[in-house]
């Protein structure tokens, strides 16, 4: 649904985005991870042609950025990062004016649609003005669903909002992905984006990492396993890192945290060597690190 | 044609909650057409004097042959003041237009405006006709109805015809639509170039000097506003108006709007 090639825009001397290539499939949830300034919102821009590229080529749904900008327009919906909804005018106006600009078809029923999925019906006679910052939020998402897009730019969707509004987002961003929509959800919002995305890029400029957030986790940092003993001795992490398959082996109290690339087939035998050293396994995981640990990491390394 | 109407309507519905666009757009047509009447009312009982050695030559000039001395002082000193109609087609849309843009600017809302299939001329079409549409109306209504006043109060048809020559139907018709599309394009230009609406209004204000000048002229006796100076006017406008019309799209860059404005 998305494809880049290079794609690179520049302001004067200032490189915003640089030789960005990526491709997002349809239906999936893309994260696009990176710290303020770092040209998310610019990509963003480019990809729904409201800027132009300095170089590179990009296709939205199949139509190409800088040659076929009204078919993106028609095509794609674009949650700003600040809602900019017209204040003075009733939440239901709102909506109507972005319906007659999207030439929807049934403006009256599209808009009632939205309205109600999104709990607004009934405050659909007051002045936008008058809702809280969640409920703008969700009447701008409204606004940018109410043609039906198939691709969704969501820039920052829950900045700003309190935990209880960010979770109401947050569900419901989750429902569209259900409808098959393919979202490209830009965020710093680290706990958000693993909750959501199928695939995260950690982005700088350029693009830093691109993945799933579980082998974004084992790029950066390995997988390591935890196995917690009743009593840990030098003598068992030995034997441990012995094995042929552990790249390391630490003993922290009475846990011995070993990296191995492939836990699952691994694990049985050494909880079995360590059995057979007397070891009382009281229980294994996974040493799970946070996505921010992830971003932070490669973000230094940038 | 139904995103410019969406356009207009928004406009509208935006720019008349705002109790000042709404006093400026009803009150101050009233007020000239009120000001003009009243001088027509006072200026009916005006003797005929000694009036040859300090009127200039434009009083003379105003009057058409057979009138008395007393009939040509009227048309004389509310001719001055129908120029006053003139200013309503420019004031009034400086007050809708100049907040247009950067009023979208501050609240945020043009970048989900821009990134929806409307053109630019479609954008600007609904902004120009949304500004120029009451300042249009607003004079002519103005006008009509002090030229049913003026047919109340006076009651010398001679006076009236004189008054409502094919001149002043021509400036309220014609050049009252030009000016309103010349102060509606220069106020958008200003709009999408300035980041403070304070600043656009006081900009687009600039607008009105040019008739102000000839208005004052006029009463020092300087300029004489004849048929054929309306119709050279006239031309000029439109002149003007293509060169405003061109330069405000050209100026009108989406990208330059978004990425500048922080």
């Amino acid at each position: 649904m998305i494809q880049t090639e290079n794609l690179t825009r520049k302001f004067g001397e200032l490189v915003a985005v640089e030789d960005l290539s990526l491709q997002v499939g349809a239906g999936e949830v893309f994260g696009f991870l990176g710290p303020n300034g770092a040209g998310k919102t610019t990509t963003v821009r480019m990809l729904t042609c409201l800027i132009a590229p300095t170089s590179g080529t990009a296709i939205v749904n199949g139509y190409r950025v800088g040659k076929e900008d009204k078919h993106i327009r028609r095509t794609v919906g674009l949650l700003t990062e600040s809602p900019g909804l017209y204040d003075g005018l009733s939440v239901e106006h709102n909506l109507r004016i972005y319906a007659n600009l999207y030439e929807v078809r049934d403006p009256a029923k599209q808009v009632e649609k939205y309205l109600r999925m999104l709990d607004l019906w009934d405050r659909r006679h007051d002045p936008a003005a008058t809702l809280s910052k969640g409920m703008k939020q969700k009447l701008a998402i409204a606004r940018a669903l109410l043609h039906e897009p198939r691709v969704l730019f969501l820039d920052e969707p829950t900045a700003s909002l309190d935990p209880e509004a960010a979770h109401m987002v947050r569900e419901f961003i989750a429902g569209l992905r259900k409808e098959g929509r393919t979202i490209f959800l830009c965020t710093h919002n680290l706990d958000e984006a693993d909750r959501l995305c199928d695939r995260i890029a950690v982005f700088k400029t350029r693009l830093l990492a691109l993945d799933t957030p579980a082998n974004l986790r084992s790029r950066v940092f390995g997988r390591k396993v935890v196995f917690h003993l009743r009593q840990a001795d030098g003598a068992m992490a030995e034997a441990v890192r012995k094995m042929p398959f552990v790249k390391d082996v630490q003993v922290i109290d009475h846990k011995l945290l070993v990296a191995l690339d492939d836990p699952e087939r691994h694990n049985p035998e050494i909880i079995r060597l360590l059995v057979g050293l007397g070891a009382d396994v009281q229980f294994v995981g996974e040493l799970r690190r946070s996505l921010e640990d992830v971003y932070l990491q490669l973000v230094k390394n940038a | 044609m139904t995103k410019i109407k969406t356009i207009i309507l928004k406009e509208w519905a935006e720019v008349f909650k705002n109790r000042f666009v709404l006093f400026t757009v009803i009150f101050m047509p009233l007020f000239f057409t009120v000001l003009a009447l009243v001088l027509l009312f006072l200026t009916r009982a005006a003797g005929t004097g000694d009036i040859s050695s300090p009127t200039p030559d434009a009083f003379f000039r105003a009057c058409p042959e057979g009138l008395t001395a007393e009939e040509c002082l009227q048309i004389y000193f509310v001719s001055q003041f129908m120029l006053l109609f003139l200013l309503t087609p420019l004031i009034i849309p400086v007050n809708i237009a100049a907040y247009s843009i950067v009023g979208e600017k501050t609240t945020r809302s043009l970048e989900p405006l821009l990134a929806t299939p409307i053109t630019t001329l479609e954008l600007l079409a609904g902004k120009n006709l949304a500004a120029a549409i009451p300042a249009v109306l607003a004079t002519w209504a103005s006008f009509l109805l002090y030229a049913l006043g003026a047919n109340l109060l006076l009651d010398n048809p001679r006076v009236v015809a004189a008054l409502f020559d094919p001149k002043w139907w021509l400036a309220i018709a014609v050049v009252g639509p030009l000016l309103s599309i010349l102060s509606v394009n220069f106020s958008l230009m200003v709009s999408s170039r300035v980041n403070d609406p304070r600043v656009a209004e006081q900009l687009s204000a600039v607008v009105i000097l040019p008739l102000l000048l000839l208005f004052f002229g006029q009463l020092a006796g300087w300029i004489f506003l004849s048929p054929r100076l309306v119709v050279i006017l006239a031309l000029i406008l439109v002149v003007l108006d293509a060169l405003m019309v061109f330069l405000a799209t050209r100026l009108f860059q989406r990208e330059t709007i978004l990425t500048r404005w922080r």
